[in-house]
C-alpha cells in the first residue's frame, strides 16, 4: 500500500494535499479504495459549495456499499474532478492522482495524520 | 435465453383481455402520451415459454436452503395461498358497498388487532407496501408528532452504524438529518455516545432489536429512555421481529412506532413472488397522524354508554352467532326477547357491522391507495391464525435455536463477529481467511451456489469486514442445517487447498460469475428495437 509523504490523512481515510496555505486537493487513500473494492459511482458536490472539516461532502459507491467521504478542511470548493463522474474507476487506479475536490479559502482543518502515523494506524487496525 | 423483446414480432399478440363491456371514457388528451409505448408483441405460447424459462433459472425458497440474513426467507405455507385465492377475497373491489365487503373488513381489522398485540402497539395501518415504505411512513408520523407540538427544531434522527441502509435513507427522505452513532466492541449501541448525541434537536432513534449482528441489545430500556427523556420518539425496524415474536414486544421496550415486514416474519412471499407488505403500528398518542381511515364497528354496534342497551346488544350478538345460552330467569328471558327484536330490526336494515371512520384531520395522508396489498394481509392473517398463540412464540424459539445450531457447527472455521450466542441470525467474518488464502466472502458465497444453496447476505453489516450473515429460519430441518454446515466446512477446506476452484465458482449455474462492476458502471436499462 502506498502513502505519499507529502500528503496528510484523516482517520476516515481521506487525503489532503496543501498546494499553498489556503488551497488544497482532497481525495481518498489507497487503503480506502482497496477496502471499498471496485468503485462504480461517485457523488460529488458542486463548485462554490462550502465544505466543513470533519463533515461529509461526497459519497462513493462500490459493489459492496455506499460510503460517505469526509472533508479534511473547511473552505470553498473551486473545482470538482468531473472525470470521476464518468470514470469512478480512476479512484481505484490512481487514488492520489484522482483528487475529488479542490478547496480554496481554507480556514480550518480536521485532525490530520502524517503518512507515517496513518500507515501505523492501518497496521494497528489490521 | 432470448429477451422477450427479441422474440417480439410486430402485429403478434395474445387476446388475454375480454372485450370492454362498460362505457369508455376518453382521458384528457393533454394528459395522454404522444406515441404508443413500444412493447414486446408475442403470442401467448411465446409468453408462457418465456416465463417458464425464467422460472427455471430462478432460485426460491421452494428450491432449497436460503439463509439470506436479515431477510427471513422462511417457507411460505401453501394454505396461505389457498385462503388468499378464495373468490370472496379476489373478486372484490375496494369501492364496492360496505355491506358486500364485510368479510374483507373483518380480515383487515383482525390483522390490525393481532399485529398490535404482537408488537405492543395501539394502532396499525396496513397501507405501506413494504419495509422501507413502512419506515418512511413511520418517519412521517414522528415528524407530524413534533410539528403538531410546534417542536420544529427536532430535525435529527439517530441511527446506529450497524443499521440497515434503508434506515438513514428513509429518515433523509422524510426530511431529517441523520446522525450515526458507533457500536461498542460487543456489537451493541454505545450508550455513552448516544447520551452525547441526544438533545433538543433529537426527533427520534431508529433501531432494530435484535440488531444486525444478531444480538439482542441488553440496554434497550436504557436506550429508549434516553431518547424519551430528550423528547424524541423511538422507531422499531421490524426486520428482525422473527427472533422475538410472542416473546418480547417492541411496545414494551419503549418503542413508539414500528414497522413489520409481513413478507419476512409472517410467511408471505418475497420479491418477485410478492408483493410485500409493511404495516406500521404506533402508540396511542400518534394514532391521530396515521394514514387512511380507521376501521371501526358500525355506529349501531359501537358502545353507546347506555348500560341496558349494551346488555341487549351483547345478547343480540350472541344470538346472531348462535352462542346464546338458554335464559335462566325472567330477567334474562326479557333481555333475550329484546335482543331478538333488535336483531330483527338490524337484519332488516341490513346495515354493515364494520365501517370506515373519518380520516383524522391530522393524518399524514394516504401512503398507498385503499388498504395496501390486501391479499398479502390475508396470507399473513392465515399464518397468524394457523400458528396461534402457542405457535407464534414457538416459531421464534425455533428460529433462534436453528441459528445457534448452525453457528455452533461452523464457528471454529468461520469466526463469529460478535457474541457467544445469537438470536435468529449470526454474522461471521472471513477477514482472516481472505488474508491467508485470498478467498473472500464473495468467493465463499459463489461457492455455495455450486452446492445448490442460496448465498447468505454478504458484506453486511458494514461494520464487519468480509461479512457473511446467515439466517436459517425456523422452517429448516436439522438435516438441512447439518448439510449446510458440512458444505460450509468443505468450502473452507477448498479455500485452503485449491482456491482457484472458488475463484472460478459458480460453474453449475445457468450463468457463471457475473461482472457486477461492469453492470453497475454501465447498466443497460433500455432495449433498443432494431429499426
Amino acid at each position: 500500500m502506498n502513502y505519499p509523504k507529502e500528503l496528510f490523512y484523516m482517520k476516515s481515510h481521506e487525503w489532503v494535499k496543501f498546494l499553498d496555505d489556503a488551497t488544497a486537493l482532497v481525495g481518498i487513500s489507497d487503503h480506502a479504495q482497496d477496502a471499498l473494492g471496485d468503485l462504480v459511482f461517485v457523488n460529488l458536490p458542486q463548485a462554490e459549495d462550502a465544505v466543513t472539516a470533519g463533515e461529509s461532502f461526497a459519497d462513493v459507491e462500490s459493489v459492496k456499499a455506499v460510503s460517505d467521504v469526509y472533508s479534511p478542511v473547511t473552505g470553498t470548493i473551486a473545482e470538482i474532478n468531473e472525470a470521476l463522474l464518468d470514470s469512478p474507476e480512476l479512484l481505484n487506479q490512481d487514488p492520489y492522482g484522482a483528487w475529488m475536490i479542490k478547496v480554496v479559502n481554507v480556514t480550518d482543518h480536521a485532525d490530520l495524520l502524517s503518512a507515517e502515523d496513518y500507515e501505523k494506524m492501518i497496521a494497528e487496525e489490521a | 435465453m432470448k429477451l422477450i423483446f427479441e422474440a417480439s414480432r410486430q402485429g403478434r399478440g395474445c387476446s388475454l383481455l375480454p372485450a370492454c363491456d362498460v362505457p369508455v371514457y376518453a382521458l384528457d388528451a393533454a394528459a395522454g402520451r404522444k406515441n404508443p409505448p413500444r412493447l414486446p408483441e408475442v403470442a401467448e405460447i411465446d409468453l408462457i415459454r418465456h416465463y417458464s424459462a425464467l422460472a427455471k433459472r430462478a432460485y426460491g425458497v421452494n428450491d432449497g436452503f436460503y439463509p439470506l440474513g436479515s431477510c427471513t426467507m422462511k417457507y411460505n405455507p401453501k394454505i396461505n395461498e389457498e385462503i388468499a385465492s378464495l373468490p370472496g377475497f379476489t373478486r372484490i373491489h375496494p369501492l364496492q358497498p360496505l355491506a358486500m365487503s364485510q368479510g374483507c373488513l373483518e380480515v383487515l381489522k383482525l390483522a390490525e388487532g393481532y399485529l398490535c398485540e404482537i408488537t405492543g402497539m395501539d394502532a396499525m395501518t396496513l397501507q405501506p407496501a413494504a419495509g422501507a415504505h413502512g419506515e418512511l411512513t413511520g418517519m412521517l408520523l414522528i415528524k407530524a408528532f413534533h410539528q403538531s407540538r410546534k417542536d420544529t427544531k427536532r430535525t435529527k434522527i439517530i441511527v446506529p452504524d450497524s443499521a440497515h441502509g434503508t434506515n438513514p435513507a428513509s429518515a433523509a427522505m422524510a426530511g431529517f438529518d441523520v446522525v450515526s452513532i458507533p457500536s461498542t466492541e460487543e456489537g451493541m449501541v454505545d450508550v455513552a455516545k448516544l447520551r452525547e448525541a441526544v438533545g433538543d434537536d433529537t426527533a427520534g432513534l431508529m433501531l432494530t432489536n435484535p440488531n444486525t449482528v444478531g444480538l439482542f441489545d441488553k440496554n434497550i430500556l436504557e436506550i429508549t429512555e434516553i431518547i424519551h427523556k430528550a423528547g424524541g420518539l423511538n422507531y422499531y425496524d421490524g426486520a428482525n421481529l422473527n427472533a422475538i415474536m410472542g416473546k418480547a414486544r417492541p411496545g414494551d421496550m419503549g418503542f413508539d412506532v414500528v414497522h413489520i415486514n409481513l413478507h419476512k416474519t409472517f410467511a408471505t412471499p418475497h420479491g418477485g413472488g410478492g408483493p410485500g407488505s409493511g404495516p406500521v403500528g404506533c402508540k396511542a398518542p400518534l394514532a391521530v397522524f396515521m394514514p387512511g381511515a380507521p376501521i371501526r364497528e358500525a355506529a349501531c354496534w359501537a358502545d353507546t354508554g347506555d348500560q341496558e342497551l349494551e346488555i341487549i346488544k351483547r345478547a343480540a350478538a350472541e344470538q346472531a352467532e348462535g352462542t346464546a345460552p338458554p335464559p335462566k330467569n325472567d330477567e334474562e328471558k326479557e333481555i333475550q326477547k329484546a335482543a331478538k327484536e333488535l336483531l330483527a330490526r338490524l337484519q332488516q336494515a341490513a346495515g354493515p357491522e364494520l365501517e370506515f371512520g373519518p380520516v383524522s384531520p391530522l393524518s399524514i395522508g394516504s401512503v398507498r391507495a385503499f388498504y395496501g396489498n390486501f391479499l398479502v394481509v390475508v396470507k399473513a392473517l392465515t399464518y397468524i391464525l394457523t400458528l396461534g398463540k402457542e405457535g407464534i412464540p414457538e416459531a421464534s424459539e425455533n428460529a433462534v435455536l436453528n441459528a445457534n445450531y448452525l453457528m455452533s457447527k461452523v464457528k471454529d472455521l468461520y469466526p463469529v463477529a460478535y457474541g457467544k450466542h445469537c438470536m435468529h441470525e449470526f454474522v461471521v467474518t472471513l477477514e482472516a481467511l481472505k488474508k491467508e488464502t485470498g478467498i473472500s466472502a464473495m468467493d465463499i458465497a459463489k461457492g455455495l451456489l455450486d452446492f445448490g444453496i442460496h448465498p447468505p447476505t454478504m458484506y453486511f453489516p458494514l461494520i464487519v469486514h468480509e461479512a457473511l450473515m446467515l439466517e436459517p429460519t425456523e422452517t429448516e430441518s436439522r438435516e438441512t442445517l447439518d448439510e449446510a454446515a458440512e458444505m460450509l466446512r468443505k468450502l473452507h477446506e477448498i479455500a485452503k487447498t485449491d482456491p482457484d476452484i472458488l475463484h472460478a465458482a459458480p460453474v453449475t449455474t445457468t450463468v457463471q460469475r457475473l461482472d457486477e462492476v461492469g453492470a453497475a458502471r454501465h447498466p443497460k436499462l433500455h432495449y433498443a428495437f432494431p429499426e
